[in-house]
């Protein structure tokens, strides 16, 4: 492969939205209400879209046949890139929007500025996705507000969910070597960069939602080394079964 | 609104107008907007297409769609995926708009409007059953990635609202 940084880079952005695509489906047919369960799929089906122009990329990039599927399916663990946050399960409504949440200010933040990448394919697929990724920080924005300043009962889950996944936020800023070399050349995105306006702009949705903006010192990381919490071996049995056992299938 | 017109062979039209998004079935994919290109190269005509959303799950089927309406009309063709420039629902002809109205889904409003009404509750959306703006969002996202679902507060129907993508 003649560009593996451009490679691990693609990946690096496009294995947070597959992961959290895939936790999202979980809830097809099983959300708490018809709209959610609809709107959840629906953000879903958005990413995966978008995981499928970055992994058709990634494949013309690594010039050995490998297809968006073959990348999708076939890694072992440590190859997926992917942030802690978006591997974190579905505890309760209020974590899933959380790490929605919290994943969704950081998405459009990053998009904004990948639209500028030189890389002309990337820029492209920042355009068409930022567009849908404005709904999905809609959405989550929505349920942020509505539960915290909710009842008793939806404001105490909401700060708990809150609580539970900041810990996984500072890891979205994370430089990464593949990172640097890509910001080096005009194509990736200085993500440490966009810390202070995240945080600014988190905290204003907290605030105004009646909640606490937990004051934490001690962050977790390993997800852009390939580290990932116990969570993600599920995820890839229920995403890798049907390819690891009836290997080439399609549907 | 976009200048961005896409380009089409004459003689393609009337093929590919016959083409339809299989969600919507009464709007041609020429009224939506999505074939950017379509051109006649020796024996071979080459398509262009964007999708609506990136996970749009018409797209493939709208390729192969466009495939057997040119092999049918005795071309050989070739389906070409692309994503700049963005689609934007501003490229939905003013027949693709009455087309989706006919079929009980309100169209796109322009973006201004569109927050209004999708963040503030605001009620601009016409109902595509009794004409009433008297309406109610009921969730951002619908049966399509592309729509979202209302209710119309005076007879009481539930539609589809298109929304608007810029």
């Amino acid at each position: 492969m003649k560009n593996q940084d451009l490679y691990n880079y693609i990946l690096e952005i496009a294995d947070n939205s597959l992961i959290l695509g895939q936790q999202l489906g979980e809830l097809t047919g099983h959300g708490p209400s018809l709209e959610t369960d609809i709107a959840c799929t629906n953000i879903s089906l958005d990413l995966f879209g978008q995981v499928r122009s970055y992994f058709q990329y990634a494949g013309k990039v690594a010039e050995d046949g490998r297809s968006e599927d073959d990348i999708a399916m076939l890694r072992k663990e440590r190859d997926y890139k992917n942030v802690l946050l978006v591997e974190q399960p579905n505890t309760n409504f209020a974590y899933t929007i959380a790490r929605q949440f919290l994943f969704d200010v950081f998405h459009l933040l990053f998009l904004t500025e990948l639209e500028k990448s030189k890389d002309l394919t990337l820029s492209a697929i920042a355009k068409k996705s930022i567009k849908e990724v404005r709904y999905h920080t809609r959405f989550s924005t929505d349920w942020v507000k509505r539960l915290g300043d909710g009842t008793e009962e939806s404001q105490a889950k909401m700060q708990e969910a809150i609580n539970d996944l900041w810990t996984y936020t500072n890891e979205l800023f994370q430089v990464t070597s593949t990172c640097k070399n890509m910001v080096d050349q005009g194509i990736g995105v200085d993500v440490s960069k966009l810390k202070e306006t995240y945080y600014q702009k988190i905290g204003e949705v907290l605030t105004e939602s009646k909640l606490q903006v937990p004051d934490l010192k001690y962050f977790q990381k390993g997800g852009k080394e390939g580290i990932h919490t116990e969570h993600m071996g599920y995820i890839l049995a229920e995403l890798q079964y049907m390819q690891r056992a009836y290997p080439n299938m399609e549907w | 609104m976009t200048t961005t017109q896409p380009i089409i062979h004459e003689e393609l039209i009337t093929i590919l107008e016959k083409v339809s998004d299989p969600e919507i079935p009464v709007l041609s994919i020429l009224d939506m907007g999505v074939v950017r290109s379509a051109v006649i190269e020796g024996d071979e005509v080459k398509v262009e297409i964007t999708p609506t959303y990136s996970g749009c799950p018409a797209m493939d089927i709208i390729g192969d769609d466009i495939k057997a309406a040119l092999k049918t009309a005795g071309y050989k063709a070739s389906v070409d995926l692309i994503l700049h420039p963005a689609w934007t629902t501003d490229w939905i002809t003013p027949r693709g708009r009455k087309a989706l109205e006919d079929y009980g889904i309100a169209a796109p409003l322009d973006a201004e409007a569109d927050k209004s009404v999708l963040l503030e509750g605001k009620k601009l959306v016409k109902c595509p059953q009794c004409g009433s703006t008297n309406t109610k969002m009921i969730s951002q996202f619908g049966s399509t990635a592309c729509k979202a679902q209302f209710k119309c507060n005076d007879c009481e129907e539930p539609f589809d609202y298109f929304k608007c993508l810029k």
